[in-house]
């Protein structure tokens, strides 16, 4: 645990000095960032979230005085390993297409009586005060590390669910005209110096969606994929809906399917 | 049937097959879902948004075709969609269409303001810029440029800077699918992103030989 917090301090540090040096000749800028993210991962802060979320799991709480060890993410009661990698799909038992965070809260409240208000009322960190789903949800997600993204969406449900995602996906508005198509619909694109994936390839969708959960340097905490899409919405200057909408899940779905067989690598850190 | 016009007709129906197929039109994102799709997105809000929020989920017929097509209209639509966005360009009461570099720069490099909602928006008055960088290389010491939109380095020193290039310059950032429907572009003036005042600056920023677009 120490020595874990040691790395990460140092991987900090050595990102810091590696960022200061980006403001090299153009061409050299992409070795350097990838460089950076380099050094960030000899020391992902995601690691200590992991390892809360853990304890969490195993953890008896709520009205119920009951752990989460019996929640099924669509492999069966407490299996864990390669869960986060086939979702979203449908459950039979909600008759929804749940995404891994709308599966999460579903156990909290079933299993161990939590209200969903209550246990959704902290879905993201803020400075000081940290996010039981967080951690969670990056403990989830590392038993899939390795492991290849699964989501054909071949349940009428989940089919349907992958093309209202693809519908939003091409979805124009807005004061600034965006959609999610233009910045992500296109091989080799930056923005400013960030590189853009091809969001409608397997290559794109799977470089994007295996690193999720992941660690944002920028904004100092790991970040699930409904905070990053949430605030996707925000940057096209919309609205931001609402933690575990349907859009969301179906916008999930979509890019699962798209990056399906992609190996997961999580947690992940980006800038 | 003569040979020779059998020939000719077998070639026509190949071509019509051939051109046939180029033109299948694609299938719109959604399908068969496309209408659910939509309640779906839209019941996604919280319902205790301020109205003004929320109008920036309407789509005008622009947007709406350009999504269904995704954004690669078939030419009489995307042709449609230009003379459209062309008639609503306004320009600046007092005509001038140049105005001074020095402001242009600033607002290209400007990427802040207009976020809305809950978690992280932006103060009232943050200013508004046209994040040119973003997509665009311009000044050569900018180095943190994005490639979604083409280099417009040197734009003025390749283009000069006759009415017909200032008019252009002008048209395209207050509405830039009046020449290309469909573009990833912005449309500035139309959304009252920009004022026509602010586009005049960033077109002294492109044109102005002094400026480092082109100057550099």
């Amino acid at each position: 645990m120490i020595q874990a917090l040691i790395r990460t301090v140092l991987g900090v540090v050595v990102a810091g000095a590696c960022i200061g040096g980006v403001a090299a000749q153009d061409s050299k800028v992409a070795d350097e960032l990838a460089k950076y993210r380099e050094a960030l991962a000899d020391g992902n802060p995601a690691d200590l979230l992991e390892v809360k979320g853990e304890a969490l799991w195993a953890e008896k709480r709520g009205p119920r005085n009951a752990s989460l060890e019996q929640c099924d993410l669509g492999l069966g009661p407490g299996k864990l390993e390669g869960a986060y990698a086939q979702l979203p799909r449908y459950f039979a038992d909600t008759r929804k297409v749940m995404d891994v965070e709308s599966r999460l809260v579903h156990c909290m409240v079933t299993l161990q009586g939590f209200k969903q208000e209550e246990v959704t009322r902290q879905w993201f960190s803020k400075p000081g005060k940290e996010s039981d789903i967080e951690a969670l949800v990056t403990f989830i997600g590392a038993k899939s590390n390795g492991k290849p993204i699964n989501v054909p969406a071949t349940h009428p449900e989940e089919q349907k669910m992958a093309k209202i995602g693809e519908y939003i996906f091409y979805r124009r508005s807005g004061p600034q005209d965006f959609s999610c198509a233009i910045c992500h619909g296109q091989d080799g694109k930056r923005i400013r110096l960030q590189e853009l994936g091809n969001l409608t390839t397997r290559e794109g969708a799977g470089m994007a969606m295996k690193t999720w959960p992941s660690y944002r340097v920028s904004q100092g905490a790991v970040w699930t994929m409904q905070r990053r899409l949430i605030d996707c919405m925000r940057q096209a200057r919309w609205p931001e809906p609402n933690y575990l909408a349907d859009s969301i899940i179906a916008l999930e779905t979509f890019l699962q399917k798209t990056a399906t067989g992609t190996v997961m690598e999580t947690p992940g850190i980006k800038r | 049937m003569k040979p020779r016009y059998a020939l000719f007709g077998a070639l026509a129906a190949i071509i019509a097959a051939s051109s046939l197929a180029q033109t299948k039109p694609v299938e719109p994102p959604g399908g068969k879902y496309a209408k659910e799709a939509e309640q779906v997105f839209r019941s996604s809000f919280r319902v205790d948004n301020p109205k003004y929020w929320m109008s920036r989920l309407e789509q005008d017929e622009t947007m709406r075709l350009c999504a269904q097509y995704r954004d690669n209209p078939p030419r009489k639509i995307g042709t449609q969609l230009e003379k459209a966005n062309l008639a609503t360009i306004r320009y600046p009461v007092e005509g001038k269409l140049i105005g001074e570099w020095k402001e242009g720069e600033k607002l290209a490099a400007v990427g802040t303001g207009g976020h809305i909602g809950f978690i992280q928006p932006d103060p009232p008055g943050r200013l508004r810029g046209g994040n040119c960088y973003a997509c665009h290389q311009l000044a050569q010491k900018e180095v943190a440029y994005g490639t979604i939109g083409p280099s417009l380095q040197h734009y003025g020193k390749t283009r000069g800077n006759s009415d017909e290039i200032v008019k252009y310059t002008y048209d395209k950032i207050y509405n830039s699918n009046a020449f290309t429907a469909c573009t990833n572009m912005p449309r500035f003036g139309l959304h009252s992103w920009l004022t026509p005042e602010q586009i005049t600056h960033i077109v002294a920023f492109l044109l102005d030989p002094e400026s480092p677009v082109n100057k550099d």
